[in-house]
Order: C-alpha cells, then sequence, then structure tokens
C-alpha cells in the first residue's frame, strides 16, 4: 500500500514538468501514517482515492496532483506537515485532518493562510467550526456531536432503556460525541446515573468496570480503537451482561473487525453515526460495491473514516468544476463555491451553515451478524438534517456549554 | 524479620497497623459509614485486586529487563517490541491449534530464540559502551515495529481465553449482606486468578533458581562484578547468552497475558517498554524483588487511581517514580 503511494507520488513528480503547460491543481492530503489512527488513515486515503478515480484525475483539462502529508495523528505533527505541504510543496489547498485535536490546531493555521484553502476530511471535533471559525476551513461532514444526535430518544422510546451509566473517552471527541447523544436521551426523558471518563490508551478498565451501577437499564460507551476492544474484553471476562449502547467509534469497521471473541458482546447495540453499512440507498450501495471492487484488501464495508474523506474530496473536486478549475489568486472563487456548494453524498444531502459547517443525515443503526460471521452495522432509522446546534436556536445551545465531563447538564435538559 | 523489628521499632509498627487495616478492609464487611465515606466494598476489592493482577504483567516484563540491565548493565529498549512480538506469535499460534497453554512454550521459546541472536549477533559487540548500546536498541525496537506494523497492520487481536477459564468465578471474600443477611460474595475473572497465580509461582521459582542453583549463583556474581567472575574462569559470555535469552522470553510470554486480559496491537511495545521502566526504577535496577515490588505498586496505583481520582490516574505512576527518584534514587530496593 504504502509503497504504492509512494510510488505515485514519485511518478507524479516525474511526470509534473510535462503536465506544467497546462495549469495543475496541485492537493495536499492530511492523513495518519503512524500510531493508533494508522489503520483509520489508511482507509481515509482509501476514500479519497475513490473520489479522485471519479474524475479520472483531472478537472476541465486540468491535471489533478496530490502529495500525502503522514501525520500521527498529533496537532503539532499536523500543523507542520500542512506547512510543509503548503510552504515547500506548493500545494493549492489541504485536504484533512483525521482526528479532532488535528482539526482544532488546522483551524488556526488557516487563519495564518488566508489565500489557501482547509477542507475537513474527518476530524470531529465541535469547536473547530463553531467557537472563532476561520473563513477558509471548511467541513461536509457532521462534527462528533451531531453524529450522536437522534440515538438518545430511539433507545428511550424503542428500546425503553431510561436509566444508563455512561462511561467515554476522556478528551475532545469522547465529550463531544457523547454531548449528542446525553441532550437528545435527557430531552426525551433518560437519566443519566453515572459518568465514568477513561484516560485514553490505559489499556486496563477492569476496576472502572467493577465501579459500574448494576441496576441500570443499559451502559452507554463512547471509546473508540484498541480501548474499546480491551473494555469489551474485560467486560465480558468480568461477567458483565447489562445493554450497551454504543457511541460512534465504538461500533466503527475498525473495532468490528478486530480478531477475538470481545467484540460479540456488541451485538444488538444500538449506536448513531454519519452511515449505516447495509443503507439500501441506491448510491450508498453504489458507493460500498465501488470501494469492495477498488480495495479488495480493504475493510468488508467503508468505515466512516473511508466515507467521510470521500465526502470531502467529492465536494472539493465539484466545487471545482464549478470554477472550471481555475483557482484566483487569493482563492476567492474558490471559497464561494465551496460555500455554497449542495450536494448528495453518498450517506445523504449535504448542505453547509453560515459557519461552513455541514448540515447532513444522522444514521440510527444496530449491530448484527452477518451469515459469514462478521459483524456490521445495520440500518435502524435516519435522521435528516441534523444542525451543528443540534437542532436548537443559537442561544439555548450556548445556554448548554460546550462539550466537558459535566457538559451537559441531564437533569436541566429533563422534560 | 526480628532483626528488622529491633532496629526499626517504630516503622514496625506502622507496617503492622497498616497490614493489619488491609486484611480486615479485604475480610470483613464494611460498616455502612465506610461505604458512604468511599464507595462500595465490592469496587474496592476489584480495584485492589485489578491492581495486584496487573502489577503481575508488569512483573513479567519488567523482571526480564531488570535482570538484563543487573548483569550485563544494557538498557535494552527493544524490550517492548520482545512483549508485542510474544502477544503476536502467541495469538497466531493459539488461533491455529486452538491451545493457549501451548502457545507460552512456542513463545517462549521463539521470542528466547530472538534474544540470543541479539545478544550474540549484536550486543556483545559493544559491550561496556552504554550509549551505542542505548541507540542501537532504539533502533532495532523502531524497526521491528515497522516490521510488526506490516505483517500485522494496526488491528487489534485479542487471544481467546481457553474455555476453562472464561467468564468469572465466586471468591469466599464478602462484598456486601443484603437485607435478610444473605451475603454477597465477590466475583473475578478466572482468568486474572489463573495469572496472578502464575506469576507468583513465576516468582518464587525465579528467585529459588537465583538464590539456590549454581547458575543462579553465577548470576548474581555477575551483577555484583562481573569482571571479577570473568577473571575467575566463568565463561561470561554463556551467562550473558542465558540470562538474555530467558529475560526475552518472559517478555514474549508476557504478550501472550497481556494479549489475554488486554489486547495486542502495534503500539502497545511502547507502552510495555514504559511501564517496565517507570517500574524498575521505582524498584530498583537489577533487583528481582525490587521489580517485584515496583510493579505491584505501579499496577495498584493505576487500578486504584482509575476509580478514586481518575483526572490523576496517568499522574499518579509518574509522581511514584519522581517520589521514589527525588528520596530513594536507586530504587526501593536497589543498591
Amino acid at each position: 500500500m504504502k509503497l504504492k503511494l509512494v510510488s505515485t507520488v514519485a511518478a507524479l513528480a516525474i511526470l509534473a514538468p510535462a503536465a506544467a503547460m497546462a495549469e495543475t491543481i496541485k492537493i495536499g492530503l492530511l492523513a495518519p501514517q503512524e500510531g493508533v489512527f494508522t489503520e483509520p488513515g489508511n482507509d481515509g486515503i482509501r476514500g479519497f482515492q475513490l473520489a479522485l478515480n471519479k474524475y479520472n484525475g483531472e478537472i476541465n483539462g486540468n491535471k489533478i496532483e496530490w502529495v500525502l502529508g503522514p501525520t500521527d495523528a498529533t496537532p503539532d505533527r499536523a500543523v507542520r506537515e500542512a506547512r510543509r505541504l503548503i510552504e515547500q510543496e506548493g500545494v493549492d489547498f489541504i485536504l484533512g485532518p483525521l482526528s479532532g485535536s488535528e482539526g482544532l490546531a488546522l483551524r488556526d493555521y488557516a487563519k495564518t493562510i488566508p489565500d489557501k484553502t482547509i477542507i475537513n476530511t474527518a476530524s470531529g471535533a465541535l469547536e473547530t467550526t463553531y467557537v472563532d471559525p476561520a473563513p477558509n476551513f471548511f467541513r461536509f461532514h457532521p462534527d462528533g456531536a451531531q453524529w450522536g444526535y437522534g440515538l438518545g430518544s430511539y433507545v428511550v422510546n424503542e428500546k425503553g432503556w431510561k436509566r444508563v451509566a455512561t462511561v467515554a473517552a476522556d478528551y475532545s471527541f469522547g465529550y463531544t460525541n457523547f454531548m449528542g447523544f446525553a441532550v437528545d436521551f435527557c430531552k426525551a426523558g433518560g437519566e443519566i446515573v453515572e459518568r465514568f471518563w477513561l484516560p485514553l490508551g490505559s489499556g486496563d478498565f477492569a476496576s472502572i468496570i467493577a465501579a459500574l451501577p448494576d441496576d441500570v437499564d443499559a451502559i452507554y460507551l463512547g471509546v473508540g480503537g484498541t480501548d474499546a476492544v480491551n473494555f469489551l474484553n474485560q467486560y465480558e471476562q468480568a461477567g458483565g451482561d447489562t445493554n450497551i449502547i454504543g457511541g460512534t467509534i465504538m461500533v466503527d469497521q475498525t473495532v468490528l473487525t478486530a480478531r477475538g471473541r470481545a467484540k460479540e458482546a456488541l451485538v444488538g447495540t444500538p449506536s448513531s453515526g454519519p452511515q449505516a453499512d447495509d443503507w439500501d440507498n441506491p448510491e450508498w450501495q453504489a458507493y460500498v460495491k465501488d470501494y469492495q471492487e477498488t480495495f479488495p484488501d480493504g475493510f468488508p464495508s467503508p468505515s466512516l473514516f473511508a466515507t467521510n474523506y470521500y465526502g470531502a474530496t467529492l465536494a472539493t473536486l465539484m466545487a471545482l468544476e464549478q470554477i472550471g478549475g481555475e483557482l484566483d489568486e487569493d482563492q476567492a472563487n474558490f471559497h464561494a463555491a465551496l460555500s455554497s456548494l449542495e450536494f448528495d453524498a453518498p450517506n445523504g444531502h449535504i448542505k453547509l451553515d453560515e459557519n461552513r459547517q455541514a448540515i447532513g443525515s444522522i444514521f440510527i443503526t444496530e449491530v448484527v451478524e452477518g451469515a459469514d460471521g462478521s459483524l456490521h452495522n445495520t440500518f435502524k432509522a435516519k435522521v435528516d438534517n441534523v444542525d451543528q446546534k443540534l437542532g436548537m436556536s443559537k442561544e439555548e445551545f450556548d445556554a448548554i456549554g460546550l462539550p466537558s465531563r459535566d457538559t451537559p447538564d441531564c437533569a436541566a435538559l429533563n422534560p | 524479620m526480628s532483626r528488622f523489628i529491633q532496629r526499626n521499632p517504630v516503622w514496625s509498627v506502622i507496617i503492622a497497623v497498616a497490614v493489619a487495616a488491609l486484611v480486615w478492609l479485604v475480610v470483613a464487611p464494611w460498616p455502612e459509614g465506610l461505604e458512604a465515606a468511599i464507595g462500595r466494598k465490592r469496587i474496592f476489592l476489584n480495584a485492589l485486586f485489578n491492581g495486584i493482577t496487573l502489577g503481575a504483567l508488569y512483573f513479567l516484563v519488567a523482571s526480564g529487563f531488570t535482570l538484563i540491565f543487573g548483569l550485563m548493565k544494557n538498557v535494552n529498549l527493544a524490550h517492548g517490541s520482545l512483549y508485542l512480538l510474544g502477544g503476536y506469535i502467541g495469538y497466531e499460534f493459539a488461533e491455529a491449534t486452538g491451545s493457549w497453554l501451548g502457545a507460552f512454550v512456542v513463545v517462549f521459546i521463539i521470542v528466547a530464540l530472538i534474544g540470543i541472536v541479539l545478544q550474540y549477533v549484536v550486543f556483545r559487540r559493544m559491550e561496556g559502551e552504554d550509549l551505542r548500546q542505548t541507540l542501537v536498541t532504539i533502533g532495532i525496537s523502531i524497526v521491528l515495529a515497522d516490521l510488526m506494523l506490516w505483517r500485522w497492520g494496526s488491528h487489534s487481536y485479542q487471544i481467546l481465553t481457553p474455555d476453562f477459564l472464561s467468564g468469572p468465578v465466586t471468591l469466599p471474600l464478602i462484598t456486601a449482606i443484603r437485607g435478610e443477611g444473605e451475603l454477597v460474595y465477590l466475583t473475578f475473572p478466572a482468568v486474572r486468578i489463573a495469572i496472578l497465580v502464575a506469576s507468583i509461582a513465576l516468582g518464587v521459582l525465579m528467585w529459588l533458581a537465583l538464590n539456590r542453583t549454581r547458575v543462579g549463583m553465577l548470576i548474581r556474581a555477575g551483577v555484583d562484578d562481573r569482571e571479577m567472575l570473568a577473571a575467575s574462569g566463568v565463561r561470561i559470555q554463556y551467562v550473558f547468552i542465558l540470562v538474555f535469552a530467558f529475560g526475552a522470553g518472559l517478555a514474549g510470554i508476557a504478550g501472550i497475558v497481556g494479549g489475554t486480559f488486554q489486547s495486542v496491537s502495534a503500539g502497545e511495545d511502547m507502552r510495555f517498554l514504559l511501564a517496565s521502566l517507570v517500574v524498575v526504577i521505582v524498584g530498583g535496577m537489577g533487583s528481582i524483588f525490587g521489580a517485584a515490588l515496583g510493579a505491584v505498586l505501579i499496577g495498584l496505583a493505576e487500578q486504584l487511581g482509575s476509580v478514586y481520582a481518575p483526572t490523576y490516574s496517568v499522574v499518579l505512576t509518574f509522581l511514584i517514580m519522581a517520589l521514589v527518584l527525588a528520596f530513594r534514587p536507586q530504587g526501593l530496593l536497589g543498591r
């Protein structure tokens, strides 16, 4: 994979002088290639390539080149790579990054390069586009809080689970994704008995599992990756059998394809996020088929990282097409085209709000076991037009406060 | 023992009271006032036992590390990679044959062989050059990490618990008394108890081997003064290879243990290298007892911290390390 990538980049570099006759558009792509987000990063690159293939690598006769900026999902590395791409590689704009804290750092970096553009690919922190947004920073997918929206009322009304304890990762995305769930859950009349926050990557959660109250209807789990697998493993060894409600990254393909038995505890788990693996919409089906055929060594079906990278890239290429592939000196025409863009991504209709943040669809899903024993998220419900303020006015939303350990206050939201 | 009591009467009393209090906390049902103050007994007991089991895992990794350092003065920063490699090989073997116990034997042998190769091909050539060894081991750990990432990707792998160890068991410890005098007993994962017992047995065996056998005598002599040992006609290179193989093998089987009650995935190598560094710094470089003490301390700090002070649990282990370095830089049991 890596070799193929390097050789592609190398080949493009050799071809560059010849192509320089026509206008070339140069894209800088940020994706983690080290650390815990390596696999999500690789899947993101797959999504990017899939979208690029749709345009055969050119817009209106202008060739598209791209350069990879490998990160390790930390904010300082993301900014360093972004700066290298802009200053040394001379890219026209940046697609990236993947993780929440990277996104916040790049929003601040975007303000120092007003003549360039950053199109967010998968990072989900709420503050990136809500607090002090940068005018040249665009996000074409819902943020972490939006991803959690709709799940709360679903578990209260459909499942009848009203008392829950919550366990979530102790960092920005954990708070944000939890907030989306909690706002909706508490408004529907749910009660959060106790909140636990897990430090990232601590490995052994057995004591927290023992501390979970047993008089609850379900446990909300908002952890991801290796932490999620460890938690489930230890939960099963401790004999836990309460219902589970999954945060968005708890039930992603990266966890569902982990080797071992722990993930089986997830069967039947309701969750929410930007996609449902088996949604019967023809465009989604076509996208999944395209993914599976192009990348036989990828996941059984695209992860949300692939989908988000795909959507962001598609939006970028559509905006480029609108302006005929000719970028202004200060990219004002590009910014205007991006801002007014409305399109159908494979996972629903997308338009931007005044902060250049997507208003899109959220899917309620449940984990089921397929015929071949693999797990996937089956479609249960879809909530359209979820905006960043979760359907509230700005005053109401600001009154809740920015996501943190104690925000939102559940009792204040109860009807 | 009695000499210690004679020399430190005050400390003896303090330790005795602390042990008695701990035993009471573990055995007796808690009065309501105490439960109201610090939470239910079940939570405390679970955190306590989990801390000790986590300590057992850290001990498995750190004992090899500390032995290698004690004898060869070689800080092997590739130790975490041996742990991770052991986990991956153990997963592959257990998956292919279904034998969890068999994986321990196979992994111990394979990783020990890798240890022999490392010692014979690499470290033998740079004996006594601390900086060069350190740099080379960092280099090896990076290369190994990338090779493993290439082979196994960044998925999480979980080694399946064998059926006879899966699920919880009930321990004869009362955690609460329900309404009509019905006793509630502590349930605890069976696999963790097995790992704890095995680690203690291994620790005792290592102590016996070091203190009661001829090879153990050679190793202890080597730790104290390896030039003298070499001068008295012992072929010290063989002792080095033996110790390195044993330490590497231990790291390998620790990988299986870690993969069973946590999971194996890229990045764990650095986590466990850091953990074993902290453990041996706290316990004292080169001391097996020190490694055991440090491992249990760190394990307890992590687990009790995660329940009673979640905000500070990450800092807690480093706080312990800083305190030890400030007041007893050679480690609690170091010399």
